[in-house]
């Protein structure tokens, strides 16, 4: 690990100037905000991540987790990911980030990691965390080794020659699912931007994961109140039973009219895209149908319709397929 | 030494029938640094003073270095450390509380598991800098050989461990977790200790002493 200097944000504009003098927000930058530091600390000692100067976010007011006055759930940054598993309101009205965020890591990351943290977790490819090996995201032109490489837990959805990494949240997911907005405050001041489209697809800048800029502070997230009766269900599917990333992840939100067609309904995906995945495919295959299996399974085969799988996750497009057919059964019956 | 001269004291535990000293042989490694520390000191001295002169007479210099103050096992510390030092590394070399340990030092193992605030986390996950609001509690702040936690009792008793080398951040990682939302069978003991890996598998045994000290409660 690189020697780098380590200060104390006391205030939100404090935070945001200090971090705007970084050459970049994304991968390679030398100013970092520091919070749980599961995620940084660790690309840290691989040397993957080497900032000169990191700015502890700990102290800012930013851990709170409240209602809306319109009937949504705002998230501080630094509210910590077990506190939001466990939060009564989460558990009872957005049901799928609970379970996504429990079906992630290990009980005790859960306690350190924060939202706002999780929300800009790094990927799990081999070769990012290598700096021995060619990587487009951490070293933008070197090339990719995980394209015919080692690629059994890479995306394929999302994908370019430049660059295959997976994103490897699961609460991103449910945020996906659930239309969260991410509340930033900046240089220029504040800005909210919906998490469709927070994210970016590799293309030829894989570097680039999302659309903050220097100074960028994701400050809180807000969630929108659901329609009445309205279900929701996350199945993680992995290599072992618990504290692993996922092969393949659906989130669904759903509900189902009087008549028992489906009239609200969010569909994403984790483990399978080069970010959280939304499919308004599927979304758009389901709307006005019954809950029925012969529905979901024809909105999951619209949903992976553009996968691109390579040497050694084509299991993945079956797999992507089955949970969500099963996450949707799920949710459809889901109290 | 103390440890010899105080060997003959029958423990206080519940395990009546269990010497310090079977213990201790028992338990392995961790014990030992738990015992070290909580009788006396042995070569080392965790007053900082010593600690810094240590530091100094084994001719470490760290450029960089930044004052530190923690709060550990209800005991206040203040040292010099380089600003990347993990809470885990400065646990040990630093203040030498060697109980915790030092597993994959990324956060997968589960073996430097120590409470912050009432919260179990991995301490190489953390910079000690990080730390100097925090209320931090190791394996040797927990119980004493002669006062063992209800939790050390149980893997004890349990048969929890064979090395040894997991089983200080095991049973952090218990004690905390039987204060969490968690469900009362044993599939939820596995999930809810699935941060803590244990490869000499005695994985049955800890969620035997795991739920012995829940049906305790």
């Amino acid at each position: 690990m690189e020697l780098f200097e380590l200060v104390t944000a006391q205030t939100v504009p404090d935070a945001v100037k200090a971090q705007a003098r970084s050459s970049t927000a994304q991968n390679g930058a030398d100013v970092r905000f520091i919070a749980g530091g599961t995620n940084l600390i660790d690309y840290m000692k691989l040397n993957v991540e080497r900032p000169r100067q990191l700015i502890d976010i700990n102290g800012l007011p930013l851990d709170k987790i409240e209602k809306t006055a319109d009937g949504g759930l705002k998230l501080g940054a630094l509210a910590r990911n077990a506190d939001v598993a466990h939060d009564p309101t989460v558990r009872a009205q957005y049901a799928v980030l609970s379970q996504a965020l429990l079906a992630g890591a290990s009980p005790q990351l859960r306690n350190m990691a924060t939202t706002g943290g999780n929300l800009l977790q790094k990927t799990r490819c081999v070769y990012y965390r290598d700096t021995a090996t060619s990587c487009n995201k951490r070293e933008p032109g070197s090339g990719c080794s995980a394209i015919g490489g080692y690629n059994r837990m890479l995306a394929i959805l999302g994908t370019s020659e430049h660059c295959i990494a997976s994103n490897p949240s699961d609460q991103n997911v449910a945020l996906m699912a659930l239309d969260a907005v991410v509340h930033i405050e900046g240089s220029k001041g504040q800005r909210t931007v919906p998490i469709t489209e927070f994210y970016l697809v590799p293309g030829s800048t894989p570097q680039r994961e999302t659309v903050l800029e220097p100074g960028d502070l994701v400050t809180y997230l807000t969630l929108p109140k659901l329609p009445a009766g309205t279900k929701s269900a996350y199945l993680k599917l992995r290599d072992r039973a618990s504290y692993e990333f996922a092969l393949a992840s659906a989130a669904i939100v759903m509900k189902q009219d009087a008549g028992g067609r489906i009239d609200f309904i969010r569909v994403a995906m984790g483990g399978v895209g080069t970010k959280p995945w939304r499919s308004p495919e599927a979304e758009k295959a389901l709307l006005g149908k019954p809950a029925t299996p012969s529905n979901f399974r024809a909105a999951a085969e619209t949903a992976l319709h553009g996968a691109r799988p390579q040497s050694q996750n084509g299991f993945k497009v079956e797999l992507a397929k089955r949970c969500l057919v099963h996450a949707m059964g799920q949710a459809s019956q889901n109290a | 030494m103390d440890l010899e001269e105080k060997d003959d004291k029958e423990p206080t535990s519940s395990l009546g029938k269990l010497s310090r000293r079977s213990f201790l042989s028992h338990i392995g490694a961790a014990g030992v640094a738990t015992a070290a520390t909580a009788v006396a000191p042995l070569a080392i001295s965790p007053t900082i003073t010593d600690a810094q002169e240590r530091t100094s007479s084994e001719g470490q210099t760290i450029p960089g270095a930044v004052p530190v103050t923690l709060r550990v096992n209800e005991r206040q510390y203040s040292v010099q450390i380089d600003p990347r030092a993990t809470l885990l590394d400065t646990l040990r070399e630093t203040l030498h509380l060697t109980g915790t340990k030092k597993g994959c030092d990324h956060g997968q193992c589960g073996a430097c598991t120590v409470h912050i605030n009432g919260r179990r986390v991995n301490s190489c996950l953390t910079f000690a800098a990080m730390q100097q609001t925090a209320e931090i509690i190791t394996i040797e702040g927990l119980g004493q050989p002669d006062h063992l936690h209800p939790m050390q009792e149980a893997f004890v008793e349990h048969d929890g461990f064979q090395c040894g080398y997991c089983t200080s951040g095991q049973i952090m990682s218990a004690v905390a977790m039987v204060k969490e939302p968690w469900g009362a069978s044993d599939g939820d003991v596995k999930e809810a200790m699935s941060g803590n890996i244990c490869r000499c598998g005695a994985y049955p045994n800890i969620v035997a002493a795991v739920q012995a000290v829940r049906r305790m409660a």
